[in-house]
């Protein structure tokens, strides 16, 4: 069991023939995702990785029966691709790009939301089912398969986190790269009762950071719903308030969304918060004996 | 990115969103001569910076005679201005604003920015013009009126009356606001503008509004659609080795402590920050050097850490997906040809090729470069470092 996604998945992607779109299907492809076709306007009929390319959307998932959509295509075009997605019938958009203008994200989610279409990122790694299902960046072989389910806001804190697990002996059902940016997909508070219901996964890591209120919601929501151990670390505690971290998100305004306020309503609802996160493997094996 | 006042206010007035009248000036000899332009009896001398409570901080002061105009622009010219969003350090003076005296009769507040939980944006206003709204909204929320605004519906005119009626206005100036408010938001959304502030909005004797001062800030990822507000960027208001790292495709952040780090991913940079801090040592910076972590953008990355003369080693932890460890570690070796590293260089390679990454570093028997097993390890040796351990 897993996630959102898993070895049955059908997968397009848009900006399929571009430079990045191109490699990094190809290691989804290799992964064993099945990615079954790609869209780039303009050059439908063509194959491309041994699959075939369609002008639109709507050609591609009526040809293949894709539900999920990788979107590489730049940042000027997101959200044109992402609600042609919508507009296709695809019920989970992947968002990779990074960069995309915060108005254009607030309409494309707006559509996406109105078409029931689901959508990851953008400006994130995507998401992974261990030894099933790569929709992303992220280096597929860190991922052992295990009980551990992860959502995170940045790329290369997933790997730690991911690598950090495997080292302790356990291993991952899904993990999701939320992404930083201000208006995000799926977060927290919609991916944690997926993680709840499924059965594999015994406990879950959460990684924040500051800026915006997302954690805080989450802990509302661990609070109430969440049975399960959940493991958390919130990266910016030392980084200062009116800067903005890298990510477009990661910006502590007028004294909110600092570390330590997300940290304590995460300890408040009972989650295991580490300081560091060297500590994240050594959290998750202690919770995981506590459940023995 | 954000722009001056008299910026944002060309800005408003394209849009009709009324201001008192102003010129800009970057001599004593300017402002006279703008303030001559303006005519009147009575003037506003503006420093201009990228930082509020200037008011607070003795950088605007009111004239009343061309003299006063060219004194205070004299005083003020040149200034280290000191507020609470500038830090300690201040902010040099570098322009004056000069604008016309207005008949205040009441002061408000007035804002728009995006709601990320409501994912749209919202106008707020308050009775309590200017005041920090931070502290408006920590000691008294109820004073802060809020609408949020459908992108898809736009501004209507219920948002205008549900904000004018909070704040008390009697009925024959609501319609007055509605135009206010409802050009506002015309220039935030078609700019794509992360927050405007209007701090004091006033209300003139012959009751009119006015934005008396305007703070506006844009999205980055949109700057490439508005050329108009891309020439509005003022460099001397950044920092310049952070100006000189984005050239790079660096994003680097200047703090206060002594332990550099180049790390690639933002989240894993600050958590490097909060490690290197855990174990006892002060970071010096935040910098995430991007995907590729080739030689050259390594190499950038040494010689902006070592402009900081406070740091006194680096700590370069590399988590190595798509990017092997293997060459990172070969990029490191060859920055440190490029660019002269004299401080210890711990180094944390982690992910695809580790193992490879580690000989390489280990067999090129450079003194300074010091391996480090994982994320605790480095970050305990770099703060040892650090300290002349």
């Amino acid at each position: 069991m897993s996630i959102l996604v898993n070895k049955d998945t059908k997968v397009i992607v848009q900006g399929f023939t571009g430079k990045e779109g191109s490699f990094h299907a190809e290691q989804c492809m290799a992964y064993g995702t099945k990615i079954v076709g790609g869209v780039t306007p303009g050059k439908g009929g063509q194959e491309h990785l041994g699959q075939p390319v369609f002008n639109t959307v709507a050609d591609a998932v009526s040809a293949t029966g894709a539900t999920v959509s990788m979107i590489f295509v730049p940042p000027a075009y997101v959200s044109d691709a992402v609600m042609e997605a919508a507009d296709a019938g695809i019920t989970m958009a992947v968002i990779i790009t990074e960069g995309a203008p915060v108005k254009d994200m607030m309409y494309a989610k707006a559509y996406a939301t109105k078409k029931n279409m689901m959508t990851i990122g953008p400006n994130c790694p995507g998401i992974i089912t261990a030894d099933e299902c790569k929709i992303g960046i992220m280096p597929g072989f860190i991922f052992k398969k295990g009980n551990i389910g992860l959502i995170s806001k940045s790329g290369t804190l997933t790997y730690e986190s991911a690598n950090q697990v495997v080292k302790e002996g356990f291993g991952i059902t899904t993990a999701v790269g939320i992404g930083g940016d201000p208006i995000i997909g799926l977060s927290y508070k919609q991916l944690l009762p997926m993680f709840e219901a499924d059965p594999e996964t015994k406990a879950i890591v959460m990684i924040g950071e500051i800026g915006g209120d997302l954690e805080i919601q989450a802990a509302a929501y661990i609070k109430e719903h969440i049975t399960k151990p959940v493991v958390a670390f919130i990266a910016g505690q030392t980084a200062p308030a009116g800067k903005r971290m890298g990510h477009a998100g990661a910006i502590i305004s007028g004294g909110a969304g600092t570390a330590a306020e997300k940290m304590a309503a995460l300890t408040a609802a009972g989650v295991t918060v580490v300081v560091s996160p060297a500590d994240i493997g050594k959290a998750v094996a202690e919770v995981m004996k506590n459940l023995k | 990115m954000n722009i001056h006042e008299y910026q944002a206010k060309e800005l408003f007035q394209a849009y009709n969103v009324p201001t008192p009248r102003g010129h800009v000036a970057f001599t004593p000899d300017e402002a006279v001569k703008a303030a001559q332009e303006l005519g009147g009896s009575i003037w506003v001398v503006k420093a201009q910076i990228h930082a509020g409570g200037r008011g607070l901080g003795g950088g605007v002061k009111l004239a009343r005679s061309t003299e006063e105009v060219r004194e205070l622009a004299a005083e003020i010219l040149g200034m280290t201005l000191v507020t609470h969003q500038t830090g300690p350090e201040g902010k040099l003076v570098q322009k004056v604003y000069i604008e016309e005296g207005a008949d205040i009769k009441k002061e408000y507040y007035l804002g728009l920015l995006l709601d990320r939980a409501l994912e749209m944006p919202i106008m707020m206003a308050s009775t309590e013009g200017g005041m920090a709204i931070e502290d408006v909204a920590h000691n008294t929320p109820e004073k802060i009126i809020k609408v949020a605004i459908d992108p898809l519906t736009g501004f209507q005119s219920f948002h205008g009356r549900k904000l004018a009626f909070g704040l008390g206005l009697p009925t024959e100036e609501i319609n007055t606001f509605i135009k206010f408010a409802s050009a506002l938001y015309n220039v935030y959304m078609d700019h794509d503008a992360e927050m405007i502030e209007i701090n004091p909005l006033v209300k003139t004797g012959d009751g009119k509004f006015l934005a008396l001062d305007a703070k506006m800030g844009f999205d980055n990822n949109a700057l490439y659609r508005h050329d108009n507000v891309m020439k509005m960027r003022d460099f001397s208001e950044e920092e310049a080795t952070e100006i000189e790292a984005d050239k790079y495709g660096l994003s680097y952040i200047k703090l206060d402590g002594n332990v550099g780090c180049m790390v690639n991913g933002a989240g894993l940079a600050m958590g490097t920050m909060d490690t290197i801090n855990y174990e006892g040592g002060k970071p010096a910076n935040f910098l995430d050097v991007g995907g590729s972590a080739s030689a050259e953008t390594v190499a950038k990355g040494f010689e902006i850490i070592l402009k900081d003369p406070n740091v006194k080693t680096i700590f370069v932890n590399i988590f190595g997906g798509i990017v092997r460890c293997d060459r990172v570690a070969n990029g490191i070796i060859e920055a440190t040809k490029i660019t002269n590293v004299n401080v210890p260089v711990i180094v944390r390679l982690d992910g695809t090729n580790a193992i490879e990454a580690a000989e390489i570093l280990n067999n090129a028997g450079i003194k300074n470069i010091v391996a480090a097993l994982d994320l605790a390890d480095g970050a305990k040796k770099a703060v040892a470092a650090a300290k002349g351990e």
